[in-house]
């Protein structure tokens, strides 16, 4: 578990602890401390936590997600070894567009989810599914081979790991 | 064929004006040598990185052996899944399908996703004569494209330029394709990456085709796999309604769990992550979510030839990673548009002529001399793919070529050549340590020079092919590397263990060099890699 924050936090993405009970709130605030008042919000279907003002997403268009601030979703598996959170874009995810045009995403994350390494991830992923993989947020070492983050998929990323 | 670029000089006169360039050389130095340091950092943070490497190069050698049926496996799994496959046995026809597909949805332009097969095939070109726009949106893509330059790397495109440079050509040309830079726009990194979100979310936000590359293809799933950093991919990949994705039929893994072990080596090797930020797999159509018109162009374009070759058949196992561009002491001098490909460094030195064939133009026949034979390359390399074997055997067959042709009487000596070819690129042979290699070599040299003379020896498979199925491995042999918290099974032991070991008779037993086909699929009937003697 310290692994898998320590790798995430390495990314430059922001990882929040609570207990599964306070994961509303918690959720408010970091959308609260990380977005300008009046900002749009979208979720997904049957997330199983309230987010105030949320939207449900029922097949916005590109264009439309792109008036959204920030997404909130769970996830399926987290891997300690590379910070890495997988979606599969089922119940609590959402359409992969939802986690890609807006510049927030917060990603909860339970701690029964998170395996130890790669490998393990795999054993427990549906091929059939989509797979989202990400570790941090958006960037891109193109310019002289350093890393920037922000670049298209969205430039903050902050889990919320449920302990 | 189009693996190199059209009216390139051979690599020795090209590296020479290269090696004039301070501003290149300077450029290059500095972002080979972040990039090495990364890399360096994140490997030695496994233990098992070599069983990994062993496992990596196993898993394609077996999937390379037995092409033909996980070929057909991945049409039918991706035909279930609701894609539609396509076969192509050259530039020309995969071009021909992404136009076509592009066409009947009456577009005049489509967002890509960096893909080296696209690049490989001249897919821009090929799409601009039928009036399609391609709008690269990988950022280094983008600053090729939009300097009007060539690519000289095959992870970073524009490594060549300098953030200075990058400014410059945002500033002037972004007006000209779409929304253009901010005008305050600095050369600071982050302004300029985000000069490229801006300029290029209209593009993602109003494209109705896209098309990309892969990764890796799953034969038992019809999953394919893009890896990527900034997020363009998921947008192309995601946004459109038509996606069409061009892979070289040397990208299929025959199962899901092996993705596994290329998920460990590929982003270690290439940017030196730990994990790539963004990693995309879908399986065809998924109702609701992403394209619902999902196309895949499987693709030759020489890779049957390559795989032909006994010695350089190795190649296909290359998963793009540029590991060993950033540690070769030639690249790093001359840059990648020295070697007039698409696939420069030296994995192009050794793809280039494999794809082509020698003996074709003189520009090819000069790659397998790029280089001073030091090694550094196979032990950077993720799947082990031994290119210095690879390149005198090459050197070999140029050789072999331009004593057959008409009118060549003077036959240079294949390692005269090969000194002359590198000599004024470095300043000291010591300093690369071409000493203690170069010898060593030689002996191979003659080895190989040997076998492909003596009729009846039999060439073994290169690589690690002996290790037998990586299922195997995983659950009897301490290669495969277990999960680090038991958790997560194995794949159950295979029936019997493998014959291994021996050459794939693509022609006469001892015969070097046979050529293999891939049948055209014939009103549904399944396409085949179909052996024929040379
Ligand atoms: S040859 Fe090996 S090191 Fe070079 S790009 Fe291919 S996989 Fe990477």
């Amino acid at each position: 578990m310290d692994l898998f924050v320590e790798r995430v936090e390495d990314y430059r993405a922001t990882v929040t602890r609570c207990a599964a009970t306070d994961a509303a709130a918690v959720i408010g605030s970091v959308l609260g401390a990380g977005l300008p008042a009046g900002s749009k919000v979208v979720v997904p279907p049957d997330l199983p936590w309230e987010v105030v003002d949320g939207v449900v997403d029922s097949g916005l268009s590109a264009t439309e997600l792109d008036c959204f601030a920030a997404v909130v979703t769970s996830a399926t598996v987290a891997i300690a070894e590379t910070g890495t959170i997988v979606l599969t874009h089922g119940a609590g995810q959402g359409r992969r567009a939802i986690t890609l045009v807006p510049d927030m995403h917060v990603c909860v994350v339970r701690a029964d989810q998170v395996v130890a390494d790669v490998p393990d991830a795999f054993a427990l992923l549906d091929p059939v599914r989509p797979h989202t993989w990400i570790s941090g947020p958006s960037a891109t070492s193109d310019i002289e081979l350093s890393r920037v983050e922000g670049v298209h998929g969205p430039r903050t990323l902050h889990v919320v790991l449920l302990t | 064929m189009t693996t190199t670029f059209v009216g390139m000089p051979p690599f020795p006169s090209a590296a020479r004006t290269a090696l004039a360039d301070t501003q290149l050389r300077t450029n290059l130095a500095h972002a080979t040598g972040t990039i090495r340091a990364k890399r360096t950092a994140v490997v030695a943070e496994i233990d098992d990185w070599e069983e990994l490497r062993l496992a990596g190069a196993a898993i394609k050698d077996n999937a390379l052996m037995h092409l033909g049926s996980h070929l057909v496996r991945l049409e039918t799994a991706l035909a279930e899944r609701g894609a539609t496959v396509h076969w192509a046995r050259d530039a020309a026809e995969a071009c021909a399908v992404v136009s076509t597909v592009a066409r009947s949805h009456g577009v005049d332009e489509v967002v890509k996703v960096k893909s080296m097969a696209t690049a490989e095939i001249g897919l821009n070109e090929a799409l601009a004569a039928q009036g399609i726009a391609a709008w690269e949106t990988d950022l280094a893509e983008l600053i090729v494209q939009l300097g009007d330059d060539l690519p000289s790397h095959i992870l970073v495109p524009a490594i060549h330029r300098n953030r200075a440079e990058i400014r410059d050509i945002f500033a002037s040309a972004m007006g000209e394709v779409g929304r253009a830079a901010p005008d305050d726009l600095t050369d600071d990194p982050s302004r300029l990456a985000e000069a490229a979100r801006l300029h290029l979310r209209e593009k993602f936000l109003r494209a109705r085709v896209a098309v990309s590359g892969a990764n890796f293809a799953v034969a038992e799933t019809g999953t394919l796999v893009v890896v990527e950093s900034e997020g363009n991919g998921r947008m192309c990949l995601t946004l459109p309604q038509v996606l069409v994705s061009v892979v070289g039929i040397e990208k299929v893994v025959p199962t899901w769990s092996d993705l596994d072990v290329f998920l460990q080596l590929l982003p270690r090797s290439s940017t030196g992550e730990r994990m790539n930020p963004y990693t995309s797999t879908w399986t065809g159509v998924t109702p609701g979510d992403g394209p619902q018109e999902v196309h895949v162009v499987l693709l030759d374009n020489g890779r049957t030839r390559a795989l032909a070759d006994t010695v350089g058949r190795q190649a296909l196992r290359c998963i793009r990673c540029s590991a060993c561009l950033n540690v070769c002491p030639v690249y790093e001098r001359t840059g990648g548009h020295a070697y007039g490909s698409v696939y420069p460094g030296p994995i192009g030195a050794i793809l280039n002529p494999l794809l082509t064939g020698v003996g074709v133009d003189e520009q090819t026949d000069s790659l397998p001399y790029a280089s001073t034979l030091c090694g550094a390359c196979f032990d950077a390399c993720p799947v082990r793919i031994d290119i210095p074997s690879v390149l005198v055997d090459l050197r070999a067959q140029v050789i072999d070529a331009h004593r057959s042709a008409p009118g060549h009487r003077h036959v240079p000596n294949a390692e005269a050549l090969a000194m002359r070819a590198v000599s004024w690129v470095l300043s000291s042979g010591a300093r690369l340590g071409l000493a203690e290699r170069g010898t060593g070599l030689l002996g191979r040299a003659s080895t190989l020079l040997g076998q492909r003379t003596s009729p009846g020896v039999a060439v073994r498979w290169p690589g690690c092919l002996a290790l037998g199925r990586r299922g195997r491995m995983r659950a009897t042999c301490p290669l495969r590397r277990p999960s680090r918290s038991g958790a997560g099974g194995g794949a159950p032991p295979a029936a019997a263990p493998r014959q291994v070991g021996r050459e794939r008779s693509f022609g006469h037993p001892g015969s070097h060099r046979g050529s293999a086909v891939i049948g055209r699929p014939v009103a549904g009937a399944c396409p085949t890699v179909v052996p024929v003697l040379a």
